[in-house]
């Protein structure tokens, strides 16, 4: 009941936040409502016991990625983003609803196709210790992810030396 | 050694046999007491912080400080509080009147998140997750955002101003913050906050000395650092009231600003608690090997050498802000980016190196 409970809560969080975040007209308030959805979402990893994930959630997306995009909202000029106001067309609408309608097919067929949750529901519900969830993700034997791991690495070498290109500037010769 | 754990048990117990009530209610109940328990804690150790600083801060300026409002002044900070819960509340014209409104308690949520991770005494932790210290550096960066959204908020360029310097300023000293968490969790090797207390009961067992040159490295980064995310000290950059007026709660009044005041000195309380938990033992008595002595320590309760360590830290930081000038925003950013922070990496590898090699004590 007390799972039930706080479920309903995060749930009316997270839709409200998000319906609030597309619809309104400022866009660094856009940001902190998609700030609450991120919690919200970090609350129903909390609300499953998944410590590790819901404390990377709170770590990456809300202390990172929103203050990176505030931090972008600041660089670009403040009148082209404030009070912006765009008409919606009928054909826009209907193709919204079409794509909004596949993409909820696609995660229904894949749920209801996939043994994914009857095999979670049969996990019992402990928390995962962190020793399991850093050998898992440093270890090279099966079910073990430090290919991807590196991989991520490099990636992010990639991206930092690229914005270190486009942010210096260009020697005067 | 008194172990809190007796009491929890035994309120449990009252609510769910004596009472009989059913198991959602026991923790319904349980949880709105711990609650009310942290956020009262809260208020008396910030008050407690703010007429601390406030005589600290006068002798090392060679003043009395108040002296008024009770004897020795100590009634002081309840003026104070009173004043400022009786003050009017104002919005500013064209505001963002709900970033505005939101910001101070995006800023608590980080501040009170934080402060309840700290290990009182055994047995008598808030939140003790597996993945305990990841959490807390997670949620202490909510608070950048409640930093930034008042600036933004508030629609003065000062704020403004002021605000992207201490976001600037956190989010930069997070990574050296983190990076001497990481140390005390490869000497200790866990993250649980209990557990890394666990490791540091017995003799000569406390970080500092467990691990020797790396661990005491990493303590003296990790109070710096701290210093910095909390704004305080050489680096208060962000309320610099000579060049902000006031910073980025300038348009804030009454306890809008009052929120801003106790989430900045219970920053200090709660970097002071983690240092002295991660690095000095938190709970654990000094022991030293010989029965006499050690057994003599263990009396002592725990949560006394708790507030005992937490609170010299506190002063050698309110030292630290009352002794040197602020620093400049770019020699900040150097100091953090090329100094402490590779450094801390070469600390990283050092502590590692120890840990494999069976090097510590």
């Amino acid at each position: 009941m007390a799972n039930l409970v706080m479920f309903c809560i995060l749930a009316v969080v997270i839709l409200g936040s998000a319906v609030m975040c597309v619809i309104t007209k400022r866009i660094i308030r856009a940001a902190t409502f998609l700030l609450f959805v991120l919690f919200g979402v970090a609350g129903i990893y909390f609300l499953l016991d998944y410590t590790y994930l819901g404390a990377a959630q709170i770590s990456v997306y809300a202390g990172g990625i929103t203050v990176m995009y505030i931090f972008a909202i600041q660089l670009v000029s403040k009148r082209s983003l404030q009070g912006l106001i765009e008409r919606v067309k009928g054909s826009r609408v209907i193709s919204g609803l079409l794509l909004s309608l596949v993409g909820l097919a696609t995660v229904g067929v894949v749920l209801i196709k996939n043994n994914f949750i009857n095999a979670a529901a049969q996990v019992t519900d402990t928390e995962v210790p962190m020793d399991q969830i850093g050998t898992a993700l440093l270890g090279s034997g099966k079910y073990q992810y430090v290919l991807p791991f590196e991989f991520i690495s490099v990636f992010l070498l990639a991206c930092i030396i690229g914005g270190i290109m486009i942010a210096r500037k260009e020697d005067k010769k | 050694m008194f172990d809190f754990s007796i009491v929890t048990k035994w309120f449990d117990a009252l609510l769910s046999q004596t009472l009989g009530l059913p198991s959602f209610w026991t923790i319904l109940i349980e949880c709105v007491l711990i609650g009310l328990l942290v956020l009262t804690a809260y208020a008396l150790i910030c008050i407690v912080l703010i007429f601390m600083e406030r005589k600290v801060c006068a002798y090392f300026q060679c003043r009395v400080g108040p002296m008024r409002v009770g004897p020795w002044g100590i009634f002081q900070v309840f003026a104070d509080v009173l004043k400022m819960l009786i003050k009017e509340i104002f919005t500013v014209d064209k505001s963002d009147k709900l970033l505005y409104a939101i910001a101070p308690f995006l800023v608590m949520i980080a501040s009170v998140g934080t402060f309840s991770f700290l290990p009182w005494n055994k047995g008598m932790h808030i939140l003790d997750f597996n993945v305990g210290i990841f959490l807390v550096t997670a949620i202490s960066s909510i608070g950048v955002l409640g930093v930034f959204l008042a600036g933004w908020g508030s629609n003065n360029k000062y704020s403004v101003v002021s605000a992207m310097r201490a976001a600037v300023q956190m989010i930069s000293y997070e990574v050296s913050l983190g990076l001497c968490l990481i140390c005390a969790v490869i000497l200790t090797g866990t993250m649980q906050m209990s557990g890394i207390i666990e490791a540091q009961t017995g003799p000569w067992k406390w970080l500092v000395i467990q691990g020797h040159i790396p661990a005491i490295i990493a303590f003296v980064v990790f109070l710096i650092a701290g210093n910095a995310e909390a704004n305080r000290g050489p680096f208060d950059l962000g309320e610099a009231e000579s060049e902000l007026t006031a910073g980025y709660h300038t348009e804030y009044s009454g306890m809008g600003f009052g929120y801003y005041y106790l989430a900045e000195y219970l920053n200090l309380f709660v970097i002071s608690g983690l240092a002295s938990a991660v690095f000095l033992g938190g709970w654990a008595p000094l022991n030293v090997g010989i029965t006499g002595f050690d057994n003599l320590m263990n009396i002592i309760p725990g949560f006394v050498w708790f507030f005992g360590k937490t609170f010299m830290l506190v002063w050698i930081l309110m030292w630290v802000r009352w002794t040197f000038p602020r620093l400049r925003i770019d020699n900040l950013l150097k100091l953090e980016w090329k100094y402490l922070m590779p450094l801390m990496l070469i600390v990283l590898v050092l502590t590692t190196c120890c840990v494999a090699f069976g090097l510590t004590f």
